[in-house]
């Protein structure tokens, strides 16, 4: 597994600047919504958690339909799932959903605090999102695994697996979003909606990967 | 032969496409009317029934947006079932139950919604506000819409059967959350009043209307449902009859 880790991680890095291009798209949604919305900081700095969970969300689910298909294309997913048996594959399918979360999401959560300073957001705030960011967006990857498993075998299957995966992190969402603004806002209570974030990310750790397996399973037949 | 062994043949019977589209033949006319005798009556009590003392005339919507959202949740719950069929048992007629099932439960979830928000305007003052109840069951029509375009998406049927199947079983998790979702949090919605512990909070006058009507639209749902299963098994056939007349016209070639 931890060849499979590293292997997933050195592929991630060096084909064609997949992250790079990740935290580019994060860093155009967040530039746009100033020119949508208008440039009044104020503004900017109490929806700017919502902003940049929207942008991560959406930065992540872009890079979801390379999870499995390049592995498809060149064979070697037909190996994996030969190779395991039925619960090594879903320890297979996590270990490629950690890998794509270190190359293609975790740059995103270490841009977060850069592009939180041009919404002028408060260092709490700043602090308190990247945190949740941290640990929500794991849950997106996880679940999105289901999806690009699921939608592995189509040609065009990226915007499907977007529209398949959005209803399902809206949950992730809501409570990273206002585990975000309670530590921001007075009244709002942080450690509540952050532990119910946690445990969103470790319920959808075990459903994901193994519907994933599910499906990877029985698509390869 | 056991009593077993027979009813075992009985369910395998219903595996035969045209078998079961012999039965379904033969049951849809007479659900077809049944449904019609029901909603008929129901439609009738529900406009006899006495108006709220409060909400006036408006409360009538009620008869017929509480059986559509209990609808989108049941055809949900029972393409679950189909699911579990197509993954563990698979049984043949499974995906064709759960993919016909889809458009029909995502029709019934829009009208919740649409007669919720009509309800919603004079009594709320607003046609939608982002209460825990409304945004779960508006959920569960993206998830409709997205197993919908699943299940179209791909060529192969078997292929497509299994992907909804694993799709429809991991957005299974909604379902809790849409009838406990005003217990939980404590939002504009009413909760629950008929199905709750201590009977029912609702008068019998307007309880029986609610519950004709709910037997109504079931037979409905059932009544649709065994008809566009029995369309997409002739579409099927279809589909493999125009194959082979293509391979043989290539073989003749």
């Amino acid at each position: 597994m931890l060849a499979l880790f590293v292997r997933e991680v050195r592929l991630g890095v060096r084909a064609g600047g997949g992250a790079l291009t990740g935290v580019l798209f994060f860093l155009a949604v967040i530039a746009t919504v100033p020119f949508a919305i208008g440039p009044d900081l104020n503004l900017l700095a109490r929806i700017g958690p919502a902003i940049l969970w929207i942008g991560a969300l959406l930065a992540s689910l872009l890079g979801l339909d390379r999870l499995f298909q390049a592995d498809r294309e060149d064979g070697s997913l037909d190996l994996i799932i030969l190779s395991t048996d039925r619960f090594s594959l879903v320890l297979a399918v996590i270990t490629k959903c950690l890998a794509h979360w270190v190359t293609g999401v975790l740059p995103l959560v270490i841009a977060a605090p850069l592009l939180g300073v041009l919404l002028n957001m408060t260092p709490e705030g700043i602090g308190a999102t990247t945190l949740t960011l941290l640990v929500g967006t794991p849950a997106i990857t996880f679940i999105g695994a289901a999806g690009a498993a699921v939608a592995v075998a189509l040609p065009r299957g990226g915007v499907l697996i977007s529209v398949l995966i959005l209803p399902l992190v809206i949950p992730v969402l809501i409570f990273g979003v206002s585990a975000s603004y309670g530590a921001v806002a007075e009244p709002d209570p942080f450690l509540p909606p952050f532990l119910m974030l946690t445990a969103l990310t470790l319920f959808l750790a075990v459903v994901g990967p193994v519907a994933a397996a599910l499906s990877l399973r029985w698509a390869s037949d | 032969m056991s009593e077993t062994v027979a009813t075992a043949r009985k369910i395998s019977d219903l595996a035969n496409p045209t078998r079961f589209i012999a039965l379904a033949d033969k049951l849809v006319p007479w659900l077809a009317a049944l449904t019609l005798i029901v909603l008929a009556v129901g439609l009738y009590m529900s406009f006899a029934a006495p108006e709220d003392y409060q909400q006036g005339t408006t409360v009538r919507i009620m008869y017929i947006h509480v059986p559509f959202a209990w609808l989108a949740m049941m055809c949900y719950t029972i393409m679950s079932v189909a699911a579990l069929g197509t993954l563990v048992w698979r049984h043949p007629l499974a995906d064709v139950a759960l993919k016909s099932a889809a458009p029909i439960g995502a029709v019934f979830t829009a009208l919740a919604l649409i007669t919720g928000s009509i309800w919603g305007k004079p009594m709320w003052g607003t046609w939608w506000v982002w209460d825990a109840r409304l945004t779960s069951v508006f959920v569960l029509f993206l998830i409709y819409l997205g197993i919908i375009a699943l299940t179209r998406a791909m060529e192969d049927p078997t292929r497509a059967a299994r992907a909804a199947a694993v799709m429809t079983l991991v957005g299974f998790i909604n379902i809790p959350i849409i009838k406990f979702s005003v217990d939980w949090w404590n939002t504009l919605h009413q909760s629950a009043s008929v199905v709750r512990m201590g009977g029912p909070a609702i008068d019998p006058s307007m309880l029986w209307p609610l519950l004709v009507m709910a037997l109504g639209f079931t037979l409905l749902f059932f009544t649709l449902h065994l008809m566009s299963m029995r369309t997409e098994l002739w579409r099927r056939r279809v589909r493999t009859m125009r194959q082979l007349a293509a391979r043989r016209a290539e073989a003749r070639a």
